[in-house]
């Protein structure tokens, strides 16, 4: 039944995006781009480079890949200390 | 809400800085205050920390806007923690967004830690205090904490950009265009921040409310 209901999930979820993005014209830019490199680009206050460029090929992928694993670990690490499971608590 | 590197000029990037430096100040102080006092406290913020740090950098698509923007995690922060503490974990969450995954800038730390910080977390908490107070119900005073929360910071980060980019332009008229801006993507978003503060509050009421009146005290009384 577990394995039915996550398999119909990822199913649905993959046909809902598939749908969406074909029928969807925008391009999901970021508020922090669309909005406010937007109105800084017309003050005249472009974005400068960040310190550490992470623009280059798939690093983004890496980087936020990492970061979710590491908030991701960090956050149940705390979890099972707080929140043990309900035999052991 | 992360204003990129170089967008503020340097008085208001100082400015904000010395705006948001005593409440960090606090933070801190409260941390090793509170430390010592409650075992629960640190690992709370931890959790709490790297929750906010997960939150804050996830984009999430809004359709009715066609855009794409990220909860803050804040409102609930201060509920759990306390608005001082969730200072701290923020200014650490966007310390490592601004180096490691140019999101926000290191010069305009104190703007983005102002507005989610400081602006995010007090709404937040001080919303939730309030209704909780008038009207003895905690999901309606999570709801609302966790959606005024997210809307404070985008008001406070609309004023910050209006006050450093208006030019000639009148203030005010610059501070509506640019919070107009962002209402299509957060008033939805404010919405789902409001159900996952109430989602989380329930969460912790049901498995260990004890935590609840030992890290924030009187405020879940």
């Amino acid at each position: 039944m577990r394995i039915a209901l996550i398999g119909g999930l990822i199913v649905s979820l993959a046909l809902g995006m598939y749908v969406g993005l074909r029928i969807s014209e925008s391009k999901w830019t970021g508020v922090d781009e669309s909005v406010i490199e937007k109105f800084a680009a017309e003050a005249n206050r472009p974005p400068q480079e960040p310190l550490i460029n992470i623009e280059r090929g798939d690093l983004p992928l890496l980087l936020f890949l990492l970061a979710g694993a590491a908030g991701g670990f960090t956050a149940g690490y705390y979890f099972r200390g707080l929140f043990p499971p309900k035999d052991k608590g | 809400m992360h204003i990129s590197e170089g967008i503020l000029p340097a008085r208001w990037a100082i400015m904000w800085f010395a705006v948001s430096a005593p409440f960090l100040f606090l933070g801190l102080r409260e941390l090793q205050f509170k430390g010592q006092q409650n075992l629960n406290i640190k690992p709370m913020v931890g959790l709490v920390g790297a929750a906010v740090f997960i939150i804050s950098c996830m984009p999430i698509p809004v359709p009715t806007a066609g855009s794409c923007s990220h909860p803050c995690g804040t409102g609930i922060a201060a509920i759990f923690i306390g608005p001082l503490l969730t200072v701290v974990v923020t200014s650490v969450a966007l310390v490592l967004q601004a180096l490691f995954l140019a999101h926000g800038g290191l010069t305009t730390l104190g703007a983005d830690l102002a507005s989610m910080g400081v602006a995010g977390a007090f709404a937040g908490f001080g919303v939730f205090i309030l209704v909780r107070r008038l009207t003895g119900r905690w999901w309606i005073a999570a709801f609302l904490a966790g959606l005024l929360s997210d809307w404070a910071t985008y008001t406070v980060t609309s004023l910050q950009l209006a006050a450093a980019l208006h030019g000639s332009a009148s203030f005010g008229k610059f501070f509506l265009t640019v919070l107009l801006a962002f209402v299509p993507t957060q008033v939805p978003l404010g919405i789902v921040e409001g159900f996952l503060c109430v989602g989380a509050y329930r969460f912790i009421l049901t498995r260990r409310p004890e935590l609840l009146q030992t890290l924030a005290g009187q405020v879940h009384l």
